[in-house]
């Protein structure tokens, strides 16, 4: 998939990984719609974007709220036409610190499905029919080693990303043959607020920065023979050299 | 008829009224068949073509105040691309009242030069000129450029609701399964029924998809000068791929079936000047009506619409009258839903008789 001109859509773009890739694409030449929450830094995020000769776009909308999606792809496709490229970033621990299962809300664990898994459903299903129709298309799920295995302490956010995991590999199945790929992506540990917030006592030092994740991620979108829909794929094992000092 | 209160549980499970103009006369066998929507990847043949619109519709019901107070809708029905855009002004009220009971805008809010203030005020237009047929058709100049224009439409507008539903139309409820740009003012509703299973059954027998993207406009405004003139020049643009779609599958005797009738008006518009359609953008007066002589459209995915004079009108083109007749009779006999949510119908020859006749 060639970068320059295509239009991107990256949730939870106004920090980390989704800040991240949105520079990254930009960089590349793509046309990139970011959505978040919070207008005050996703619109400094932009700006600094722009002011480097980018093309970004502002969408402030909660991904897991019922109504957002169709309004996410709409003001997305306004902006810079029919999206190319969807990856679902935006994500939730839930309350930190993080707590056993047992002590755990159901509130929580709702809301961490909500923004984790509904929400990329809702969204992919608002954008991958169109991308269906004209014959080609990318969606990446940001997943997370959490999805596989079972950390203690980490039952909420893992579920709802083990849960991702297998929504990308049906999205894979039912898509076959409509040039539409879908993939997880577990980033590995980086250098984010989340994992300081998950993981205050991680020597920042021993993480991923974001931006080489990033990297990693725009190698597989931009390879087209690379990995088969409904892979899930581990950015470390991608490409070992990334794992860097942070 | 009645009209269709609320979308069905399933979108792609509505009753489907299979017209055959090829079959004969209205009474010969074969000419008319009740079915449902889940049938229609039998009723299309290998080679032929399907093309939908892909546009996404709109929150264009804009509900607001003018700078004296006034209570003002705008609906939006057409855009310059420059943030600029046209809309049917109505005075107080909303969906919930039929569009010929809406008591007209304020003076106040049509005045050249004035500002509409919507949603919760973050959304502000100046009034441009109004444009015949009616002073209410007015020009919007948005204040607001780019992603914030977009943020604030989005937040501040709901979709076009009808006054025959029991509740206002979320977002969703409007949008195709294959909705790219927000260029529809109201949902191009013959999509409605097409779900991915049918689709991708579609293609798996051997029928073709292809795309363009048509602005539809109002269906309605309660304006009678306005109504006269709908539907308006309107906006397309068409993929140098489906064009090559449509060229091949003449080419090969297959059909194309256009879901709805925004689909045709762009098809059609496209191929007046040459007589085939061309890729790129363009707009279109056409109006299609009875007489018209298709050039690039054999059949038509439609709604059940909402008058028979509309009915003909936008079919007239597709199957004599004395077929649409009968048709409507059949439908309204049988209980078929009309208007925008409600069920389908299909005018294909040869969708129904034995043996595909020959196309050109």
């Amino acid at each position: 998939m060639e970068l320059n001109r295509l239009t991107a859509l990256v949730t939870g773009g106004s920090r980390g990984l989704g800040q991240a890739l949105g520079e990254a694409l930009a960089a590349a030449g793509a046309r990139v719609v970011l959505v978040a929450q919070h207008a005050e830094p996703l619109r400094a995020v932009v700006a600094a974007i722009r002011a480097r000769g980018g093309e970004a776009h502002a969408v402030v909308a909660d991904v897991a709220e019922l109504a957002a999606a169709h309004a996410i792809a709409g003001q997305a496709a306004a902006l810079v036409g029919p999206v190319d490229l969807l990856v679902n970033n935006a994500s939730t621990l839930g309350p930190v610190p993080l707590r056993l299962l047992l002590d755990t809300e159901c509130e929580d664990l709702s809301r961490a499905l909500e923004v984790n898994l509904v929400g990329p459903f809702r969204l992919t299903k608002a954008l991958a029919g169109s991308m269906v129709l004209r014959g080609h298309g990318t969606i990446v799920n940001i997943s997370s080693d959490a999805a596989v295995e079972p950390y203690e302490r980490w039952g909420a956010y893992g579920a709802s990303k083990a849960a991702l995991d297998h929504l990308t590999r049906i999205w894979a199945a039912e898509l076959a043959g409509t040039g539409v790929r879908i993939f997880s992506v577990d980033p590995g540990e980086m250098n984010t607020r989340m994992h300081a917030e998950a993981m205050p006592e991680a020597d920042p030092a021993t993480l991923a920065a974001p931006a080489w994740v990033a990297a990693g991620i725009l190698a597989l979108i931009g390879e087209p023979g690379g990995a088969p829909s409904g892979t899930r794929v581990v950015v470390a094992s991608l490409a070992p050299q990334m794992r860097g000092s942070g | 008829m009645e009209p269709a209160r609320t979308y069905p549980a399933r979108r792609d499970d509505v009753r489907l009224l299979v017209v055959d103009p090829a079959a004969g006369a209205p009474g010969a066998p074969g000419a008319l068949r009740e079915l449902r929507t889940g049938a229609l990847p039998s009723l299309l043949a290998p080679g032929d073509l399907l093309v939908v619109n892909d546009a996404a519709t709109l929150p264009a019901s804009l509900l607001g105040r003018d700078e004296a107070g006034n209570a003002v809708e705008a609906r939006l029905i057409g855009a310059e691309g420059d943030g600029t855009f046209q809309a049917v002004l109505f005075g107080a009220g909303d969906w919930h009242l039929r569009t010929e009971d809406r008591p007209p805008p304020s003076p106040a809010s049509l005045a050249l030069g004035t500002r509409l203030f919507f949603g919760d005020g973050e959304l502000v237009v100046v009034v441009g000129k109004s444009r015949p047929p009616s002073h209410r058709l007015v020009d919007l100049a948005f204040e607001l450029a780019g992603d914030a224009l977009w943020g604030a439409l989005y937040r501040a507008g709901r979709p076009v609701s009808y006054s025959y539903l029991t509740e206002a139309l979320p977002l969703w409820a409007v949008q195709t399964v294959y909705a790219a740009r927000p260029w529809a003012f109201e949902m191009p509703s013959a999509g409605r029924s097409l779900s991915w299973e049918i689709l991708l059954a579609l293609r798996r027998r051997g029928v073709g998809w292809a795309s363009l993207t048509h602005a539809a406009g109002l269906s309605a405004t309660g304006d009678p000068a306005i109504d006269a003139a709908l539907p308006l020049p309107e906006h397309f643009e068409i993929p140098a791929a489906t064009v090559t779609a449509i060229e091949e599958t003449h080419a090969r005797g297959g059909r194309v079936v256009a879901a709805g009738t925004t689909v045709v008006r762009a098809l059609e518009g496209s191929s007046a000047a040459t007589g085939a359609p061309r890729a790129g953008g363009g707009e279109t007066d056409l109006h299609i009506e009875t007489g018209y002589r298709p050039r690039v459209v054999d059949g038509i995915l439609t709604g059940i619409h909402a008058t028979p004079e509309t009915h003909f009108a936008l079919l007239g083109a597709f199957a004599p009258r004395d077929l649409l007749v009968a048709a409507l009779a059949a439908a309204e006999a049988s209980g078929f839903l009309s208007h925008e949510l409600g069920d389908a119908m299909l005018i294909l020859p040869g969708a129904i008789g034995p043996g595909r006749p020959a196309v050109r």
